[in-house]
């Protein structure tokens, strides 16, 4: 099989959010954040946003991380800025079935926009937690809010 | 030694990973077992299988014969001075964790604990809680610029309010061998006991705890081509009668009545519930394999793969190496260039390569080395230069995915 498979994973838009991230820096202005590790490999993501009138109205990262979770936090600020706290909980939930291999709505694959592309990392097990990583603490920050 | 012909009492390597030969290259987290161990659990469960040390039949006497033979084995295979002083836990985690525990009386306000830097997390935390309940100092010996553990920096940490030193015999990132006489000389010096977690040595190098003056020394099974779940703690008689047990009931006792208990001697009063008698069994199995070839012959075969690999690995552009630069034992924990760990590590395995990728379970030795994590790739007995080959292409298809091959193919 060799490497032919990877270009799966690491496609050019996903390769492009990881080398110039969007949304990445700090958010003097957040009403919250939080900071998830992933235990197996030691990454960190700190994640800040500023919720208005229940509203997303701005979010950004900081931390370490591989390509995967990177261009995963990237994506995933392009998607929930703009979006009511109800509205960006179930795009969470939709990208969280995604990435472990199941079927979502052609509606909510549209407004995932890039990050409907980490579909594929449900083909390697191991790196489910790297796409997920942000989102977990997106999750965690709005349950809280 | 024959690798070609070792390798085929290894049944799981004869396989092909992502449609590619598979490289398992990772025997640090994890040994593969030979036939000889696998049929040893085999014939226990087809033949022997009872509970130990409380049936009069038959096969409750093969059992406890077989579990208290390997007992026998362990002892000798580290040259322990009496089958006695070998209990038999869960992994070398649980080893460390009764240690800690059991020492948890000897250790006041004003004592210090002392390890390294280098410290498995196993070899760590449970030092870190003992210091906790204690009040206790702990404090962390460090590396010279050589990455390998500062004797000066120890001198200064070891001193007169020292009561534990625990420390790796060989360190599972930076592939160096520690030196256990002259730290254990510090400590017994200032009276305190010495720990020494061999999870990464004994599999790999000929151990003798008494040449070593160890007075406690753990390892696991599975990393040393017997089943997870088996774990061996090593005392010296005296430091093991003086730790209180960190578990109780069944198997570890003499005389219970309504309110008191008396506990059984040691090596048993340690041993609470239905043992892993398979697992130890396994063991003693895995000793007979390795001993077939001699651990000074093993040791040198990694070595030598190591010194092969090392100027290889040295060769690539962009790759940081941690640990010494020239010798290495078969653990060799490295970094590319602007390609996270993670993702070389998918990469590597696409290529049938099985290496680590992630912190190591050595958190504080990732920081002080200044990276988040690292790859690793660790050798064994049925590695060869051929794997060392696999590893290096795969390495540098990879950097070249990652560096100039975005296009899709």
């Amino acid at each position: 099989m060799g490497l032919s498979k990877l270009n799966y994973l690491y496609r050019t838009l996903v390769l492009a959010h990881a080398s110039h991230p969007h949304h990445q820096g700090k958010l003097p202005d957040a009403t919250a954040q939080t900071t998830l590790h992933n235990p197996t490999c030691g990454d960190t993501i700190n994640l800040a946003v500023r919720i208005d009138d229940d509203k997303i109205s701005d979010l950004k990262f900081t931390g370490s991380g591989c390509t995967i979770s990177q261009a995963s936090a990237s994506m995933m600020g392009d998607v929930l800025i703009g979006k009511s706290v109800s509205d960006a909980q179930q795009l969470i939930q939709a990208f969280s079935n995604l990435v472990i291999g199941q079927k979502i709505s052609a509606q909510a694959q549209e407004q995932l926009q890039d990050a409907a592309i980490l579909g594929s990392v449900a083909q390697f097990p191991a790196r489910i937690k790297c796409a997920a990583l942000a989102w977990h603490a997106a999750q965690a920050i709005l349950k809280e809010n | 030694m024959d690798i070609e012909s070792i390798k085929q009492d290894f049944p799981i390597l004869k396989q092909r990973v992502n449609d590619e030969p598979l490289t398992y290259l990772d025997s640090a987290a994890t040994a593969q077992m030979p036939t000889p161990v696998l049929k040893a659990i085999e014939h226990y469960y087809q033949h022997d299988h009872a509970n130990v040390h409380r049936g009069t039949h038959t096969l409750a006497q093969r059992a406890t014969a077989a579990y208290e033979t390997a007992r026998q084995k362990t002892a000798a295979f580290i040259n322990a001075k009496q089958a006695e002083e070998i209990v038999f836990t869960r992994s070398t985690t649980e080893s460390i964790n009764w240690i800690a525990q059991g020492l948890s009386e000897l250790i006041k306000p004003n004592d210090a604990i002392v390890v390294t830097i280098m410290e498995h997390h196993s070899n760590l935390v449970p030092w870190q809680q003992l210091a906790k309940r204690t009040g206790a100092e702990l404090r962390l010996i460090g590396l010279n610029d050589r990455q390998e553990l500062d004797l000066n920096d120890a001198a200064r940490k070891i001193d007169s309010r020292t009561k534990v030193v625990a420390i790796a015999h060989v360190s599972n990132v930076l592939g160096v061998v520690n030196p256990i006489l002259k730290i254990g000389a510090m400590a017994h010096q200032v009276g305190a006991c010495l720990v020494v977690d061999g999870a990464q040595a004994a599999p790999h190098l000929p151990v003798d705890v008494q040449a070593l003056d160890a007075d406690f020394y753990a390892f696991s099974g599975h990393k040393l081509m017997a089943p997870t779940g088996i774990g061996i703690l090593y005392g010296k008689m005296v430091w093991l009668n003086r730790l209180c047990p960190s578990q109780f009931g069944g198997e570890m006792i003499d005389q219970v009545a309504q309110q008191t208990a008396t506990f059984k001697p040691v090596p048993w009063r340690f041993e609470a519930g239905t043992p892993n008698i398979s697992g130890a069994i396994a063991l003693g199995a895995a000793i007979d394999y390795l001993s077939q070839f001699g651990m000074r012959a093993i040791a040198e075969h990694e070595q030598e793969l190591a010194a092969y690999a090392i100027p290889k690995l040295l060769a690539i552009d962009g790759l940081t190496l941690y640990g010494p630069q020239d010798r290495h034992t078969g653990v060799l924990a490295f970094n590319l260039a602007g390609i996270h760990p993670h993702d070389a590590a998918t990469a590597l395995d696409l290529e049938g390569v099985a290496i680590r990728a992630g912190h190591h379970c050595a958190q504080p030795l990732m920081d002080y080395l200044g990276v988040n994590a690292t790859l690793r790739a660790s050798f064994y007995l049925y590695n060869d230069q051929k794997d060392v080959d696999r590893l290096i292409d795969a390495i540098k298809a990879t950097k070249e995915f990652f560096e100039n091959g975005f296009e899709q193919a």
